[in-house]
């Protein structure tokens, strides 16, 4: 056999969200801390697949990606025909930490990325107990819209090419082509009015700045990486969350990198988050075992 | 870096266009369907625009002439000289960015800008490659 075959193991599962079955899609690579990533809204978990082919990081972590409900290669549930498709806050908080019971991660570390580092946020306030580390990239309680988000869905504009046009303009001009625009086609595949309902929670429904107060990074570090040519989640937008937590956040400032890190340039990426990678595997290193089993015990 | 100062460079940069989108075969295929009427205003300056199949088939200067047209994009001379740098400052470097901090602003119907968005981004960009053939 001459294929040359990836790490990376794909399979499907099924989870009971909201109360409904939905058949899901996730990827993994690695062994070790467990490190859950999630994409950007109206993409998919391909987005990691740089992270998960990198020995550096998966000779330490156990790196999973699943495709969000109605995402890649994750269905809509039965029945979606007759909806649109809205994620809230609750729904996307209950997704993460159900994957994470149902293959029984334990203390895993969770990475998000836009919206994913909103929720990421969230799962700070509301689970900090239940996880090592938190991770957002692209990061921040709220942001000011800059279009209005019924140009996704509407029958005369194309929505895979729009989405990906609007998208573009946050990618570094220094990304390379190749990557750049595999990180649009994601955007070009996804689902009609999908990046639409993702951006409910990211515009409507998931303003942290009321709760931001309530991280404390005693329970659960939290690192936060954004791109200096994140226009959306601006780096001012980032530092501007974390002068409201208590104790302060590590707060990286990403050089000629944008919305879309792991993707848009997957090497430029690694020079910022090894290090971090490194530092919550230090932090496991120096807990007492007492503190591990505590957070079994809070699971 | 080659920084671009007048008003005079940004209009003699813009009136490259028609030959820089024709010369741009992947940008003319990818416009193949882009059919539009708009004006632009570069700093001061006023354009009449008309492209037809993904080309820049008409462009004229026009301070006063009153003209029908879909949509118009207009930029201060800082927008543009900043977004033309060969390697533009985040938050300069794309036409969203710059109508959302408000260096740029659209007018009228803007579906047709909207239906070919990556496509009008890319040839408003299309000076920047002057500029950086002079480094």
């Amino acid at each position: 056999m001459t294929a040359k075959f990836e790490p990376i193991v794909g399979r499907y599962m099924t989870l009971s969200l909201g109360g409904r079955e939905h058949r899901l899609y996730f990827e993994e690579a690695g062994q070790g801390i467990p490190l859950v990533c999630l994409h950007t809204a109206g993409a998919d978990g391909r987005q990691y697949r740089h992270l998960m082919n990198d020995t550096a990081v998966t000779q330490h972590f156990r790196v999973l990606a699943f495709d969000m409900p109605w995402h890649g290669k994750s269905l809509p549930p039965v029945g979606f025909e007759r909806e649109d498709y809205v994620l809230t806050t609750k729904s996307y908080t209950e997704m993460i930490v159900t994957f994470c019971d149902a293959l029984d991660l334990v203390s895993p570390v969770v990475m998000g990325c836009s919206i994913g580092g909103r929720i990421v946020l969230n799962l700070a306030i509301e689970h900090a107990q239940r996880f090592r580390a938190l991770v957002g990239l692209e990061a921040a309680d709220f942001q000011e819209g800059w279009y209005d988000t019924s140009w996704l869905n509407r029958a005369d504009v194309h929505g895979g090419e729009i989405c990906a046009a609007l998208v573009s303009g946050l990618i570094a001009p220094q990304s390379p082509d190749e990557s750049r625009h595999e990180t649009l086609w994601m955007y070009k595949q996804s689902g009609p009015g999908v990046f639409k309902g993702d951006l409910y929670f990211y515009r409507v429904d998931g303003d942290l700045r009321p709760r931001i107060k309530e991280i404390d990074t005693a329970a659960c570090p939290l690192y936060l990486l954004t791109g200096e040519y994140d226009f959306s989640c601006a780096p001012e937008d980032t530092q501007r969350t974390v002068r409201s937590i208590a104790g302060g956040v590590d707060v990286t400032v990403m050089k000629e990198l944008g919305h879309f890190p792991m993707s848009e340039n997957p090497a430029r990426f690694r020079e910022y988050i090894l290090p971090v990678l490194d530092r919550i595997r230090r932090q496991g290193a120096e807990e007492e075992p007492q503190e591990i089993e505590k957070k079994r015990g809070t699971r | 870096m080659t920084v671009i100062v007048e008003q005079a460079e940004l209009t003699a940069l813009f009136e490259r266009l028609p030959g820089l989108v024709s010369a741009d075969g992947d940008l003319v295929r990818r416009g193949a369907l882009c059919n539009a009427e708009l004006e632009a205003g570069i700093g001061d300056a006023m354009y009449y625009l008309r492209v037809a199949a993904g080309r820049v088939a008409v462009l004229e200067r026009q301070p006063r002439l009153v003209r029908p047209w879909q949509f118009a994009i207009r930029g201060s001379a800082e927008a543009w000289r900043k977004f033309w740098a060969p390697v533009p400052d985040p938050g300069w470097h794309d036409l969203s960015a710059l109508t959302k901090r408000g260096a740029v602003s659209l007018e009228g119907d803007i579906t047709a800008y909207m239906t070919h968005l990556q496509f009008f981004k890319d040839m408003f960009a299309l000076p920047r490659r002057l500029v950086s053939a002079r480094r």
